[in-house]
């Protein structure tokens, strides 16, 4: 049976098409390379040990906007459980790191809990907010859910604005920091280390949603909903958990940018913030989490290098969206060839 | 006020709501009858109108045409035709390529497309707000203490007059006709000689001239624009074709009245106020989302697969 | 035993009465068809019984259960699988993928046993690939797992289809017109197949056929629904010798010779 397996496997191998591009054979020899465990580890291994040790030799500046980078990679992938794997559009995803920043700024605030206590706090309201949205809208077209969520967002805002305990329009001020194994958390490098730790979680987690039982049920969703359905998969159901997973992480980053910041508002959560994240995912590649890494890199360093667009920044984005909606749909990160 | 003069305010104020959200309304739900798509340029087409209707109404009110009545009408008419014109064309490039495409790509299509319109008019006007100058006076009629303008009487029976014609074009004409069959089953009306790229190209005119004839009579009734307007209609008239049933054109209408007149006796209702009138819609929607998701009108779809 | 029994079922579109009354019973273990001319109803009423299309009237009962009230994804998982007349195949997906797909209402782990990958979802992980692969070779299509299903050609598309099907290990098997589209050869494959998922595998199999020869070969018992309504059962001799079998394929005697 093994032997003949190992036939069959080599025969496949034959039968992939061999592309004449050049890049494109680049491409497909770097897949093969990859596939190799020990160059994949090495590589890896080399990549983090660079990224500790990035802060201790570089400006303030790059640290700072490495930071964000992180921020955006966790927040991507989270999207890109929804967008990528599910095929679900939330066009209001800001909102849920609205959820776990406010969550995360009341109880420390106004409670006085530390910290580390609000994070299951944050998941949970992260989880009914999910249901709330999800729930009603997912049983029926799934194309609902794009608006019912660009919705939430305005909504989550208007209620922050209108609210005594989110401090209406002046938001939450002066939002302590914690302190993690008796080092208080204050300098940037440590926010840093915090949301790259978070960024790797957030890699690892993708990376084994992505090849499991869910991962390819979402897949199939993905493709043909109908016939998913005929193969026993409860459409309604692993598409929620789609949502909420991908809410999960928008609200854990959410308590993070709480602390990061100290300071939160109505206006820190906007729809184009919301648009960025999507952005970020579609240009990258939608469903490839080494592509929405990338797209999470792009959205961050362009307005850095491009500082003068200002206003235009968002007609852009437009442009790009559209662009890449008719000519590229599968991002800019390469497909495998099969 | 006494009670009854309360009711006579909130329900002409529901009702010129509600006509607004009925106008924008209809296009989602033709547009999204004809090719299943949730068209989020939709509410910025809105925007557009208003600002375009406040070009050409500036530009005639330099000439014999003035800008009162005269000029708005014949602003309206051209307004109509030129953004009728820019959802032709929006739906050429941005959604006609992708209707084979995943329903995914269609609907970040249509985001990349009203990012485009709307950041163009923040582009434009420099993210203020523009007053809306028209040549009206503030004439009208009293019921009790409440005071209504004729301009509003008019805005009111001119949003019904449209609403009335799109009723009559559906229903009677043969290109009503052959919207509501591709809407039914497109690769069938292309078999049976149905010219489906021009009648959806139609169903873009018709409708987007609709959302621009709302946007300039939100710019004569609020009497100033702004590039983000449309933002917040957009869901709230998603909301009413939605209430109404989606791609049911005479619920879009429905439906646009009937949240219009939820929404001002809503904002009466003590601890709800009108700083949480956005979100009070918000709920509505999803209380209909869960209890009654086809619609008022809608029937039961039943799934053909 | 009847494994499948359908009473007095009724679909309606609007004022189209596309499944008028239909009732009968499919013989656990056995294979049998349902035949009829183009816009019978056929495919309608298999939508019913899988879940696809809620009928108006009737009942549907799979070993004693009714099916009405349920999901297509519940009657799976209780045992009774499907393929599709057009191909609904996850296009995009490698051909293993797809037919580990079937497994799905055959596992149970989560989003806890994703991520942390405990020995139990790591066992089932391999069930799930062991059943899949063996799926696979029933068919014939082991030599094609790691392609994309959309790169395949037609026949052993169809052949993905019921390995998928299979993998969701079913007691009764319902194919929709699965000889559609197929040449001579991979027709007799087909019978053999469908031949060989009975007697191997004790699945009962239903099929939906419009090749007559196909049909003939196979069935042991025939049902024959016309306008909606049945209008004959029985075994392919006495199907085809039944007047009123002859008149919804050929029309009647009268009007032909006018």
């Amino acid at each position: 049976m093994k032997e003949k397996q190992t036939c069959l496997q080599s025969a496949s191998a034959q039968t992939a098409i061999k592309r004449k591009n050049p890049l494109a054979q680049l491409i497909d020899r770097l897949y093969v390379l990859f596939d190799d465990k020990k160059v994949r580890y090495g590589v890896l291994a080399v990549a983090v040990a660079a990224l500790i040790y990035l802060p201790i030799n570089s400006s303030m500046y790059i640290t700072e906007v490495m930071t964000t980078f992180w921020f955006n990679v966790v927040v991507c992938l989270g999207l890109n459980i929804i967008v990528g794997f599910a095929g679900l559009l939330s066009l209001g995803y800001a909102a849920f790191f609205a959820v776990g920043a406010y969550t995360t700024g009341i109880l420390i605030l106004h409670y006085g809990i530390s910290f580390w206590l609000t994070l299951p706090v944050s998941v949970v309201m992260a989880i009914i907010a999910g249901l709330a949205i999800g729930a009603p809208t997912l049983k029926l077209r799934s194309d609902y859910l794009a608006i019912v969520t660009l919705g939430f967002g305005e909504i989550i805002r208007l209620a922050a604005r209108n609210m005594e305990i989110t401090g209406r329009a002046t938001g939450l001020v002066g939002i302590s920091r914690p302190s993690f194994f008796g080092i208080a958390m204050l300098r940037i490098d440590h926010f840093y280390y915090s949301f790259l730790v978070l960024a790797i979680l957030a890699i690892f987690v993708s990376y084994r949603l992505q090849d499991s039982r869910l991962g390819r049920a979402w897949k199939c969703i993905r493709e043909d909903e109908d016939a998913a359905e005929a193969m026993g998969i409860n459409v309604v159901a692993v598409r929620l958990l789609a949502f909420i997973i991908g809410s999960v992480f928008g609200a854990l980053a959410g308590s993070f940018m709480a602390i990061k910041m100290t300071a939160i508002s109505p206006e820190s959560f906007l729809f184009t913030q919301s648009v960025m994240i999507l952005l970020a995912v579609v240009l990258g590649g939608m469903g490839k989490i080494p592509g929405v890494i990338l797209g999470a890199f792009v959205v961050v360093i362009f307005p850095e290098v491009f500082r003068g667009i200002g206003m235009y920044r968002m007609l852009i984005f437009g442009v790009v969206l559209l662009a890449l909606m008719i000519y590229r749909p599968q991002g800019l990160w390469p497909e495998r060839n099969t | 006020m006494s009670l009854q003069e309360i009711v006579i305010q909130q329900l002409f104020n529901g009702l010129l709501l509600g006509s607004f959200y009925g106008l924008v309304a209809l296009g989602y739900s033709m547009v999204y009858g004809i090719i299943r798509l949730l068209n989020f340029a939709h509410a910025d087409i809105y925007m557009v109108g208003g600002f375009c209707s406040l070009s050409l109404l500036t530009f005639f009110g330099g000439t014999f045409i003035g800008n009162g009545w005269l000029g708005i009408i014949v602003s309206m008419f051209i307004t109509m035709i030129i953004v009728g014109l820019l959802g032709v064309v929006i739906e050429r490039v941005a959604y006609k390529p992708l209707r084979e495409a995943p329903r995914l790509s269609l609907l970040i299509s249509a985001l990349g497309v009203s990012m485009i319109l709307y950041n163009s008019a923040m582009v434009v006007t420099s993210g203020e707000y523009r007053p809306y100058k028209t040549g009206l006076s503030y004439e009208g009629f009293s019921i009790g203490s409440v005071f209504i303008t004729h301009t509003q009487a008019i805005l009111i029976v001119a949003a019904v007059i449209l609403m009335l014609i799109l009723h009559l074009f559906i229903t009677r004409t043969m290109y009503g006709k052959a919207m509501r069959a591709i809407s039914m089953d497109r690769d069938c009306c292309r078999l049976m000689g149905v010219n489906v790229n021009k009648i959806i190209a139609l169903t873009f005119f018709v409708g987007t001239a609709l959302a621009a004839s709302a946007g300039m009579m939100a710019g004569v009734y609020y009497g100033s624009l702004h590039f983000y307007m449309g933002f917040v209609i957009g869901i709230k008239a998603f909301t009413a074709a939605v209430i109404g049933g989606i791609g049911i054109i005479p619920g879009a209408m429905l439906g646009g009245l009937m949240l219009g007149l939820l929404e001002s006796f809503g904002t009466q209702i003590p601890f709800i106020g009108s700083a949480w009138k956005d979100v009070f819609s918000f709920i509505i929607l999803i209380l209909i989302l869960i209890f009654k998701p086809t619609g008022l009108l809608g029937k039961k779809e039943s799934e053909r697969m | 035993m009847m494994i499948l029994d359908i009473k007095d079922l009724t679909l309606r579109f609007g004022g189209l009465t596309a499944v008028n009354k239909v009732s009968f019973g499919i013989e656990e273990g056995s294979i049998e068809s349902l035949i009829g001319p183009n816009g019978a109803g056929k495919t309608s009423l298999f939508n019913c019984l899988t879940g696809f299309y809620k009928p108006q009237e009737g009942d549907v009962l799979f070993e004693g259960k009714s099916l009405l009230k349920l999901r297509p994804h519940k009657i799976t998982a209780l045992g009774m699988a499907r393929t599709f007349q057009n191909l609904r195949l996850f296009k995009n997906l490698t051909v293993m993928e797809n037919v580990m797909s079937g497994m799905h209402c055959r596992a149970s782990s989560g989003v806890a046993g994703a991520i942390l990958r405990p020995p139990a979802q790591r066992a089932e992980e391999k069930r799930i690939r062991d059943v899949a692969l063996e799926c696979m070779e029933f068919v014939g299509i082991l030599d094609f797992k790691n392609r994309l299903a959309k790169n395949l050609p037609y026949g052993d598309q169809r052949r993905v289809e019921w390995a998928r099907a299979l993998a969701t290990q079913p007691k009764l098997l319902l194919l929709d017109e699965p000889a559609a589209g197929l040449n001579y050869d991979e027709k007799m494959q087909l019978i053999e197949l469908i031949r060989r998922i009975r007697d191997e595998r004790k699945i009962t199999v239903f099929l939906i056929e419009h090749d007559m020869g196909l049909v003939m070969k196979v069935s042991e018992k025939i049902f024959v629904i016309d306008y909606g309504t049945k209008i004959a059962e029985g075994t392919a001799q006495e199907v085809q010798n039944n007047p009123r079998v002859i008149e919804a394929y050929l029309g009647k005697e009268e009007e032909t010779a006018v």
